[in-house]
């Protein structure tokens, strides 16, 4: 415990570091670290929301509107729809010539810039889970188009797509497990043209952490809730203008919507290893007062909450997997040793082969899972799954995908050590992202 | 539209298999993992009420026939769950009952598979109703397929063939032989034929049984061909030579077998998983697949983590069928749904093992064979290795003499 820093001391230990490195200068890359070591070493929390915009409360009219679940198609099928096959072709496209070339920079920044954002609700990237009659895009709930599209942007780059996919997954939220009051009042803002940065922070800084058994809490008061406690992995937490926080009421899991311009609310960059085109925040909530129609759901509501977010991280492992299979495959027929390409040797193309092997099972697994959620069956073993899976295959991948390319997969030069690092999230994220 | 959960029309049919995998493969398989090469009498019932059902058109191919890929394309551009989706289902359920006794049921050996893989129509009427046993593997070889040393000679409306055959499952027990030969051993793998040889005919025989590590209720013989006058209309496929195509007609057969023994993996790891389950929960055990499972039993993280690349196992084997009844190229799938179920059906029943402690060690549970005989499904029809050889080179377009 000696060693331990407080967070103002590790960021100084970071500035030291970063400051003393000749590698800033040469890739002109000073400015945007510069702006990033700013943002971690800030030490203490900051009012969130300094930028937020009050979002008008509308009185509920009756019922929430939901999407319908599919029907049972009754027959085993791996092709998608036109509809998928379309707006998953744009997607990656964009993933292509957008969020690739763009990964390392926004890596250094620790920030997606507002081109990629505002590109990505061009696209409709937050209307896919709103019934077209609160403006959304379609009246059938499609999770599978949800992990698609997570697949395909992931496959250009994890950290961006987890920060274009943070403000859909508060829309997904209010969508499925919202009031007609919740609706009305949030809802609008996700479907104009200025989609507000907002956060799903379901996850705290500790050690075996479980999701149903929070720190944060929520008491009742007369009128409402207060919320205290620490949360982490809120993507883009100090650009964030709404949150969507789990919190424990009465000993149960729950989920309460917050603005961020609410006092008491506080923010702090927490950058980590990898993902870092998501600027994770802790997010503090110090005797934070909310209304009585912030309370989210049910508690069943917040366990689908739970599956759905570890559905969308599985597959973001997918995308970045398939990066790894890609780069490297074509890597080891390229690079010679011995005088042959490497890819010659069983023992490195046994390794790609195991990546692809592993990956089309856990990409099964997860289209299985997302399949039975949009059919409106109970998703909760396979979810488990298929997270099992990309956690455990998904760092494999990333572990192997550095090694197939040696003392080259650990240098910035190849994207390899970047995958790397983002595949460490999936076995451990909660909240962030829900398909 | 993706659906991944077993077909609607096959539903009914996966019930009764189970069924039957339970009370007619279940309840015999100790008996006979005790009593090797004793013939399981039981399977003739059953073998005959599968023929009924696939004479009545019933069967939704239940069997090692249903793999043919039927060029009936009446519902053109219409998603398929065909006969090899339903053949995979139903093996899954019969290996949950023992992977022996779908082994030894007659009338559904590999050979079959291969008949209904390549066989024109004349020959398919011509080798109705047989049992066939597959025989490649000789004694100075295994994987590699292409050093054949059996040979076939033509002689007016016959091939005589000659050499010796190792592993031949149902080798004893079944009445017919699919023989690989090679007409012309300088010509390399093109020259590879397989041949559709009645044990009734002089010069076959079989020479022993071996004694096995699992699946011994199934039969497995050497066998020897002396001088055997086979007709020449027993060669499946074409006679030519084709130094183009190569081994390729040959090997077609394993990208219809290898997701039915990939099914074999995912049925026994099944049962395994199945009775662990059911064995942890006496003990208090409790599986719960919202909670990170970092915080519960590791016996309960344990199991979720072998049932999750079950399902892996499981997903690719069907994707493969999938792929075959679509008439879509498999071969990479096939290999990849090998080659996972293979060493996770392995890996599962030996944990399964180990978790229930000398319980599963002993003969009381059936934990025990069923780790043996999961051993076998990563090795025939193609070990792991052949498998990932198979899908590096799919993956890296790298061929034979490049990736050796």
């Amino acid at each position: 415990m000696a060693n331990r820093k407080d967070p103002m001391g590790i960021g100084l230990a970071v500035l030291n570091r970063i400051a003393s490195s000749p590698a800033i200068d040469k890739l002109g890359l000073r400015k945007a670290t510069e702006r990033a070591v700013y943002q971690g070493a800030k030490g203490g929390f900051q009012a969130a929301g300094a930028a937020a915009r009050t979002f008008k409360r509308v009185k509920g009219s009756g019922k929430p509107k939901r999407q319908s679940s599919a029907p049972d198609a009754g027959v085993f099928d791996l092709t998608p729809t036109e509809d998928q096959e379309m707006i998953v072709g744009v997607v990656r496209e964009f993933a292509a010539e957008v969020l690739r070339p763009g990964a390392a920079d926004a890596d250094t920044a620790t920030d997606t810039s507002k081109e990629v954002l505002a590109q990505t609700s061009e696209f409709g990237l937050t209307l896919l889970n709103i019934p077209e009659s609160l403006g959304g895009l379609s009246e059938e709930r499609s999770a599978v188009t949800g992990v698609l599209v997570a697949e395909a942007l992931a496959e250009g780059d994890m950290g961006q797509a987890v920060a274009c996919l943070a403000p859909a997954a508060v829309a997904t939220a209010i969508s499925l497990w919202g009031t007609d009051e919740q609706q009305q009042t949030y809802l609008p803002a996700f479907t104009g043209d200025d989609v507000p940065a907002a956060a799903l922070v379901l996850a705290e800084p500790r050690a075996l952490f479980d999701p149903f058994a929070l720190q944060t809490t929520a008491t009742k008061t007369a009128d409402g809730y207060v919320l205290d406690g620490l949360k982490s992995a809120a993507v883009r937490g100090s650009e964030a203008e709404l949150f969507v926080v789990g919190a424990s009421l009465d000993g149960e899991s729950r989920l309460f919507v917050v603005e961020a311009s609410t006092s008491g609310v506080g923010v702090k960059a927490d950058p980590g290893m990898g993902l870092r085109a998501a600027a994770l925040s802790r997010l503090q909530l110090d005797g934070v007062t909310v209304p009585e129609s912030a309370l989210l759901g049910t508690a069943d509501d917040y366990r689908e909450c739970v599956r759905l977010s570890r559905l969308g991280w599985a597959a973001l492992a997918l995308g970045t997997g398939k990066a790894v299979l890609d780069y490297t495959s074509e890597y080891v027929k390229t690079r010679e040793a011995f005088g042959e390409p490497i890819a010659h040797r069983q023992a490195v193309a046994f390794m790609v082969a195991n990546i692809a092997i592993e990956l089309e099972g856990m990409r099964l697994t997860t289209l299985r899972a997302a399949s039975q959620a949009e059919q409106g069956m109970d998703i909760g073993r396979q979810v488990a799954l298929a997270r099992r899976l990309a956690g455990e295959h998904g760092m494999k991948i990333g572990t192997d995908g550095v090694q197939l390319l040696g003392g080259h997969g650990f240098v910035k030069e190849h994207p390899v050590e970047r995958w790397y690092r983002d595949l460490r999230a999936v076995g451990l994220m909660e909240g962030a992202v829900l398909v | 539209m993706i659906n991944l959960e077993t077909p609607k029309k096959f539903r009914l049919f996966v019930q009764q298999a189970n069924q039957v995998a339970d009370n007619f493969l279940r309840s015999n398989s100790r008996k006979y993992d005790l009593a090797e090469h004793a013939y399981p009498k039981e399977l003739d019932l059953l073998a005959s009420l599968v023929d009924g059902m696939s004479d009545s058109g019933q069967s939704q191919g239940a069997g090692a026939a249903g793999v043919r890929r039927d060029e009936n394309g009446d519902e053109k551009g219409k998603v398929k769950n065909g006969t090899n989706m339903s053949s995979v289902l139903s093996i899954i359920e019969m290996c949950w009952g023992d992977v022996g006794l779908l082994l030894s049921m007659p009338r559904q050996g590999l050979g079959n598979s291969a008949i209904a893989s390549v066989a024109t129509d004349e020959q398919l009427e011509k080798f109705k109703g047989t049992w066939a046993a597959m025989a490649i593997t000789e004694p100075s070889f295994g994987s590699d397929s292409a050093a054949i040393t059996t040979t076939a000679v033509k002689d007016g409306d016959e091939y005589v063939l000659n050499g010796e055959k190792i592993f031949v499952t149902s080798g004893e027990r079944a009445d017919s032989v699919v023989v690989w030969a090679t007409l012309d051993k300088s010509l390399g793998r093109a020259a590879i034929k397989s041949f559709v040889v009645p044990k009734s005919l002089p010069g076959i025989r079989v020479e022993r049984l071996e004694h096995k590590l699992g699946i011994r209720s199934s039969d497995t013989a050497v066998i020897v061909l002396e001088n055997c006058r086979v007709p020449a209309e027993n060669l499946l496929g074409s006679p030519e030579i084709d130094t183009k195509q190569g081994f390729a007609g040959a090997m077609a057969t394993f990208d219809n077998t290898r997701p039915l023994v990939a099914g074999m993996a995912v049925g026994c790891a099944r049962a395994s998983l199945e009775v662990v389950r059911d064995l942890l929960e006496e003990q208090g055990i409790e599986i719960d697949y919202d909670r990170p499972a970092a915080l519960q039993s590791h016996a309960a993280a344990t199991y979720i983590q072998m049932e999750a690349d079950w399902e892996a196992a499981l997903l690719l084997t069907l994707t493969a069928a999938w792929l075959a009844d679509n008439r879509k190229p498999n071969s990479m799938e096939a290999s990849m749904a090998k080659a996972k179920a293979g060493r996770v059906g392995n890996d599962i029943t030996l944990r399964c093992v180990e978790l229930a402690g000398t319980l599963g060690y002993s003969e009381t549970e059936l934990l025990e064979k069923w780790s043996r005989d999961s051993k076998i499904l990563d090795i025939f029809e193609g070990t792991q290795q052949i498998q990932q050889l198979i899908v590096a080179r799919r993956l890296l377009n790298l061929t034979s003499t490049q990736l050796r």
